[in-house]
């Protein structure tokens, strides 16, 4: 189904729509079929304007077994249309999905257009000639539904056959019957008639320029390998697996002619120690996790705090605590990030707003690392990571520079012989990167408090303070090198709506509707979580009412309450979901009617 | 090798810090550290090139006492940081200083990992079979009946022996040697400088405070002859104050046998440290002080392609196939469409 999903937001792309999706499946590999546990699911918004997510109310669904219209039918608009394959609906089947009536005769779908359809028959016949055991001819019943699906909304096949003819290539038989049962579920649309209705969504008038649909995951992936060229850096990538970030290392372990290195480490721990210690030997060091790796990884990233190296930590956000919901999204790692390590130990943090924006936070990340050398926390999600979007492909010379320097002579004459002091400044208190290798540079880095400039062991109280306070300036020094926030809408009013990582397309496209009944209200949204934009304070002021919504229980909404003693207001949901467009129209209405 | 005129000439001192040493008075680690000194001056390695990482413990301040690069990081982790640096710098020469806590209790995982990759990296484990830095508890070497203050009744953990979990993980060096006989330490160090892939050393090394003389048997000139069995590649298993004893396989066992009375040299095992199969190398690290003697010296030494070469040798060979990739091409991997 996740298959099928990509091939239609492909189609779709090419097309020339814009496009948002939203995966769903399940953490078990195997799933038992036909359960609800077992249901996987793709939704796909598609429009000729410009959108940003991918839809709260589906305008159509398609049911392959009870189970999928039971865990999804929720959703579909009334009026909607559903396609169910009625083939699947026996009594068995009605059981494992807990129906105790066929809701296909019980009368409980007439709020929709209900399209009933013998996918599995319609499918074997179509792959009848092709010499296929029933298991693999029934496994293809998916590529009819999709092709049923791309006659209803009219997307061209062709994408979808040459995808067909690359990925299945080197077994013909497969091949052959993909194709025409794609070919079958068109032409099914086309000349039975069952459906009365058939539509067309013209391109959207966005930007011009190449385009590519691209998921948050690819988008961190591309990214790395562009910032380590840019930058003329080796990138060291050492992950353990752990859903939803083990993609990345899938993409990036398969770019070696680009000159990545991947490591698949023994576990979290030792992942972080790799990044951490290429780092010190010069190279752009990074790893990805989930909140549970991050768990493991707070003692090293601590020491990275200490030692003042440059790495970064991408955390693929997902539903928690412990294990959670592997493969759900949420938001509910930031004050981790912020605050899960011992002592007073502050990092940078940045969060991309949307799958495309991975691409350019993940150039932020390098560079904020490198020019303040600093572990830098990379916040994405679930559904940014699974999530794809156009993306408008950036001109090579157009990307941004990183510039990244390392001593090469000493930086001390301090008792007549010429030395290096690791930990002596500059005037935004950054310490200078020597690389081993480098004669005359030899110097020890370690997780013990160290002197100040000269980076000995030091258990001085005073120095102790001094160098707690000096790692937290250096940090917040950052925000004299980044964005100040922007607000969308107007520049002072009634309520601010701010948001901060994936949540973006949702709180937009609600304020856009807000701004249309004509309510004061403005939308900013947070890509730097730490330090926060230096205007962050003033923008807080013009407006009466604050409201955050988040994925979690107000962990942005508690850190601005703590920093600026506003009364932000949450809209919190936890539910391993994306927000609907709804849900926080809904809020802004209740906030702003009285 | 290291007197060529071309190398740079080093000597112990140049390998001193300005910090002053904090281990204990009379601690086995002083030695260590005189001789690596001298043994890394020997060698012809640039200064800069050489890089010292620790985990913690009273081994882990190791870097701090090196006038080289040095990393002291967190606790068990250090092979973590030593694969990510070597990983790409193989002009580095880097040595992991690590103990029987750190490496064997909070750390066995990453060392099981590091040397089963076969990274080009020397691992050097302190064993005085006891926690020092927290002052006196017992340790996964520890002999059973260890008493100790986590331990008053004597300790009941099975110890876990430092060269098989190497040998098991199929290091392609292995050696053993002591912090007092500073030759053959000076030696073995050599040796594994000279190793090319995971080279995984034990010192036994007395803890003066905590454990003191935990093996004696091993270094006391008095005994020590009959209870340990210098290794020598090539030759018969004999040892003994008169040289009189010998290792022979019985079955799958060792055994003890004395020379002489129908018995010869030609009976006993033949210490082979390039046999690629680790089998017999791991049936030497089972001996154990007081049923055998405790072999000393180089177990194994077999040469095996490094991650490192292998993580290059991949990319080499796929530029080679399809061509170095390009920023543009990367960007347009997939489906394209243009939006006029």
């Amino acid at each position: 189904m996740q298959l099928a999903g990509t091939q239609f937001t492909n189609s779709s792309a090419i097309l020339g729509n814009d496009i948002s999706t939203l995966p769903d499946f399940p953490a078990e590999i195997r799933a038992p079929a036909g359960t609800l546990a077992g249901v996987s699911g793709f939704q796909v918004h598609f429009s000729s304007l410009d959108i940003h997510t991918p839809g709260d109310r589906l305008n159509s669904l398609v049911a392959m077994n009870p189970a999928a219209l039971k865990t999804n039918l929720k959703d579909l608009e009334s009026g909607g249309i559903l396609i169910v394959n009625t083939d699947a609906f026996g009594t068995g089947d009605l059981h494992k999905a807990g129906y105790k009536t066929n809701p296909l005769e019980d009368g409980s779908l007439k709020g929709y257009r209900v399209f009933r359809i013998p996918i599995n028959k319609l499918n074997r016949e179509a792959v009848a000639e092709v010499k296929l055991s029933p298991r693999e001819a029934d496994r293809c019943k998916n590529f009819f539904a999709l092709g049923l699906v791309y006659w209803l909304y009219e997307r061209p096949l062709e994408p979808t056959l040459r995808w067909i003819r690359d990925k299945f290539g080197k077994n013909p038989a497969v091949m052959e019957a993909n194709t025409r049962t794609l070919k079958a579920g068109y032409n099914y649309g086309e000349t039975t008639e069952t459906m009365p209705v058939h539509y067309r969504v013209p391109p959207a008038s966005i930007k011009p320029g190449t385009y590519r649909k691209i998921t948050g995951n690819e988008a961190v992936a591309m990214g790395m390998v562009a910032a380590a060229n840019i930058a003329n850096k080796p990138l060291i990538y050492a992950s353990y697996p752990i859903t939803p970030a083990s993609d990345i290392l899938h993409y990036l372990a398969d770019l070696k002619r680009y000159g990545v290195k991947t490591i698949q480490a023994e576990d979290e721990i030792a992942a972080i120690g790799m990044a951490i210690g290429a780092a010190f030997g010069g190279a752009l060091g990074v790893t990805a996790t989930s909140g549970p790796g991050i768990c493991l990884k707070s003692e090293a990233i601590g020491l990275a705090v200490i030692t003042e190296l440059p790495v970064i930590i991408i955390d693929v956000q997902r539903g928690g605590p412990s294990t959670g919901l592997p493969t759900k999204t949420e938001q509910a790692d930031l004050l981790q990030a912020m605050f899960g390590r011992n002592g007073e130990c502050p990092v940078a943090i940045v969060a991309p707003c949307s799958p495309a924006d991975c691409f350019a936070m993940i150039f932020e990340a390098f560079r904020i690392a490198t020019r303040f050398m600093t572990p830098v926390f990379f916040m994405s999600d679930g559904y940014l990571a699974n999530g794809a979007e156009p993306w408008l492909i950036p001109k090579v010379e157009d990307l941004p520079k990183i510039q990244v320097n390392h001593p090469l002579t000493p930086n001390s004459n301090g008792n007549g012989e010429a030395h290096f002091l690791p930990y002596k400044r500059d005037e935004r208190l950054v310490r200078q990167w020597a690389l081993p290798g480098t004669p005359g540079l030899e110097h020890r880095i370690g997780g013990l408090e160290k002197e100040d400039v000269t980076g000995n062991v030091s258990y001085d109280p005073i120095n102790h303070e001094h160098m707690i306070k000096t790692r937290a300036q250096k940090i917040a020094n950052i925000a004299e090198e980044i964005p100040e926030l922007a607000v969308a809408g107007p520049a002072e009013g009634d309520l601010l709506v701010l948001g901060w990582g994936g949540t973006y397309g949702s709180v937009v496209t609600a304020v856009q509707r807000a701004q249309r009944k004509g309510y004061k209200v403005a939308q900013a949204h947070f890509r730097y979580l730490n330090p926060l934009p230096k205007n962050t304070p003033e923008v807080l002021k013009r407006y009466k009412k604050i409201l955050v919504p988040e994925l979690n229980r107000g962990q942005l909404s508690w850190l601005l309450r703590a920093l600026y003693l506003v009364d932000a207001v949450g809209l919190n949901k936890i539910q391993g979901r994306p927000f609907l467009v709804s849900e926080i129209e809904e809020k802004i209405d209740q906030m702003l009617s009285k | 090798m290291a007197t060529a005129s071309s190398l740079p000439t080093l000597t112990a001192k140049d390998l001193a810090t300005d910090q002053e040493v904090r281990w204990c008075p009379g601690c086995g680690d002083y030695s260590i550290l005189a001789q690596m000194k001298k043994a890394l001056a020997g060698l012809g390695i640039p200064r800069e090139n050489m890089v010292f990482i620790a985990g913690i413990g009273c081994s882990s301040r190791f870097p701090y006492y090196m006038n080289t690069y040095g990393f002291h990081t967190i606790h068990g982790r250090a092979p973590t940081f030593a694969t990510g640096l070597k990983a790409f710098r193989p002009d580095l020469s880097v040595w992991v200083i690590t103990g029987d806590g750190d490496g064997l209790s909070i750390g066995g995982n990453h060392l099981i990992h590091s040397i089963r990759r076969n990274v080009d990296i020397k691992i050097i484990l302190f064993n005085n079979e006891i926690y020092g830095l927290t002052k006196g508890q017992y340790s996964p070497t520890s002999r059973q009946g260890t008493r100790t203050k986590s331990s008053p009744l004597g300790s009941i953990d099975n110890p876990v022996h430092p060269l098989s979990i190497a040998i098991g993980a199929e290091a392609t060096f292995v050696a053993r040697t002591l912090d007092v006989d500073i030759n053959h330490l000076t030696g073995v160090l050599k040796r594994a400088a000279d190793h090319k892939g995971t080279a995984f050393v034990e010192i036994y090394q007395n803890c003066k405070i905590f454990n003191d003389g935990v093996f004696e048997y091993a270094t006391d000139k008095s005994v020590k002859a009959d209870n340990t069995l210098f290794l020598e590649h090539g030759k018969p298993m004999i040892f003994g104050k008169d040289r009189n004893k010998g290792i022979r396989l019985h079955g799958l066992d060792p055994e003890v046998v004395d020379l002489g009375s129908g018995i010869t040299a030609d009976d006993l095992l033949i210490h082979d440290e390039r046999a690629e199969e680790p089998s017999l190398a791991y049936l030497l690290s089972r001996m154990v002080y007081p049923r055998f003697p405790e072999c000393v010296g180089v177990y194994r030494c077999v040469r095996r392609p490094t991650y490192e070469e292998q993580l290059d040798q991949q990319i080499q060979e796929v530029i080679q196939k399809k061509g170095r990739g390009k920023l543009e091409e990367l960007f347009t991997s997939d489906d394209t469409w243009v939006v006029k």
